[in-house]
């Protein structure tokens, strides 16, 4: 009899735990960021690279929205469609499995290889974008300490376990071998670099306006990570309200 | 209403309905205490001044001004619908609170120059763009008004208004973009332009009427 408590009291700590790992919606306004002195060094390394390699020459337009750019990143994109569909299975969540599965197959043969977005511009079936990162949060892993990763930019401990993730168990890496394999890995290198082009606004404004880029590097990071990951959902509590905030009056 | 593809959201949003509900007459009680609290905002204006000021950045746009001439245009168009002192204030932070008052009239003015440049520079990027009011609802002291923003060979995104009468006219005072908080953007902002200046405020405001 003693036994048996024993057990449940084992069984009943063990579900208590298990509760505890329930997603929460982290707070709007909080930034976690032990490493912040390691992530400096690592942001002042990734702007000294997309300086190198990527910033408009005075003069010329930031943002480059042209036919290479947008077919590149289209098709860039396309591929990563296969790995968004697994996790969105292993999130449990069918309907934008289902639909990934349709613009991919759309896209692959009437956007020709994905250059174009045929499924997006008639079909009304835009990218739902997910990774194994948004599957942990799923899962019920926590979001940790807020991380900048060389190349890859603003992440946290969880989205960085995530993007290894993803890369090791990507389907088109599984199925795809020798240059076949080598070509798909340059194209979705190639759709990261016209990303970067044809966003260019955006990401320069971040880089080379801020008085502090990487702390509005982590701000914009953590808030559209949140965001996504929270849906539409958003906490009425944390909003920011001016007119209550003791600084406004 | 409701946007295709994000089906697991609508219940818990009804439950904090159901609890801001549960929660009504506390609120209506804690309103007719302090009268200056009350709403006097509707629903309607709130996506009225929306629609308005979208209007007026659509036509900025459409007139195919560059540079300088659109800036102005935009300045002007903040300027209307926008609580740009409230903004500023709130960017600027505890700092707000040393400041005297020529200092935050000074701040005010080149904060609006500030965030004109600054995002009249970015909109390019929204020609072609078609803004759709989806609703309003109340949030706290103001209504939020949502718009779905659906650019050129670009997913359709969200954005967020965010709509106060409490500076006495209807105004809004932020802006949030997939979840970027415009408020927030600029509170990092300013805070690291004041603290690379060592707090000065006097030599933050003669920077910020060149900075963009």
């Amino acid at each position: 009899m003693r036994r048996f408590f024993g057990f449940a009291l084992v069984v009943g700590l063990t579900l208590a735990g298990c509760g505890e790992h329930r997603p929460t919606v982290p707070q709007q306004d909080v930034i976690y960021d032990p490493y912040e002195a390691g992530n400096r060094q690592v942001h002042a390394f990734n702007k000294g690279l997309d300086r190198a390699l990527f910033k408009a020459r005075e003069g010329q337009p930031r943002s480059r929205d042209t036919l290479l750019t947008r077919s590149f990143s289209n098709a860039g994109g396309n591929l990563s469609l296969p790995g968004k569909v697994v996790n969105s299975l292993l999130q449990g969540r069918p309907e934008p499995a289902i639909k990934n599965t349709f613009r991919f197959v759309i896209n692959s043969t009437l956007g020709i290889g994905g250059i174009f977005d045929p499924a997006g511009s008639s079909f009304s079936l835009p990218e739902t974008d997910t990774d194994f990162g948004e599957t942990l949060a799923v899962w019920g892993a926590q979001e940790g300490a807020y991380m900048e990763l060389p190349f890859f930019g603003g992440s946290t401990e969880r989205d960085a376990l995530g993007s290894v993730v993803d890369i090791a168990l990507d389907p088109v890496g599984q199925v795809l071998e020798g240059a076949e394999a080598t070509g798909a890995m340059a194209l979705t290198l190639g759709g990261k670099v016209a990303k970067r082009k044809r966003f260019g606004e955006t990401v320069e404004s971040v880089y080379y306006d801020s008085a502090d880029s990487y702390a509005q590097e982590r701000l914009l990071y953590l808030q559209m990570r949140r965001h996504q990951l929270a849906g539409e959902e958003t906490n009425d509590e944390e909003a920011w309200d001016p007119y209550e905030d003791p600084y406004a009056e | 209403m409701k946007k295709p593809g994000i089906p697991m959201k609508t219940p818990m949003r009804n439950d904090r309905r159901q609890l801001i509900l549960g929660a009504g007459a506390t609120v209506l009680a804690a309103g007719l205490l302090r009268p200056g609290a009350a709403f006097a905002l509707t629903d309607a204006e709130a996506r009225e001044l929306v629609s308005r000021a979208v209007n007026d950045v659509n036509a900025a746009i459409a007139s195919g001004k560059t540079g300088p001439g659109l800036y102005a245009q935009f300045e002007a168009i903040f300027t209307k619908y926008a609580d740009v002192a409230t903004i500023g204030r709130s960017a600027l932070g505890v700092a707000a609170r040393q400041a005297s008052a020529s200092q935050m009239s000074a701040f005010t003015k080149a904060f609006r120059g500030y965030i004109s440049r600054k995002y009249g520079q970015r909109f390019r990027e929204f020609i072609g763009a078609r803004f759709e009011v989806e609703g309003a609802r109340k949030v706290k002291t103001f209504y939020e008004v949502k718009t779905v923003a659906h650019l050129r060979g670009q997913a359709p995104f969200e954005v967020l208004w965010h709509v106060s009468d409490r500076s006495g006219k209807r105004l809004f005072f932020n802006v949030i973009i997939e979840g970027v908080n415009m408020l927030a953007a600029e509170r990092t902002e300013i805070g690291a332009m004041l603290d690379a200046r060592r707090g000065n405020i006097d030599a933050l405001i003669a920077d910020l009427k060149n900075a963009s």
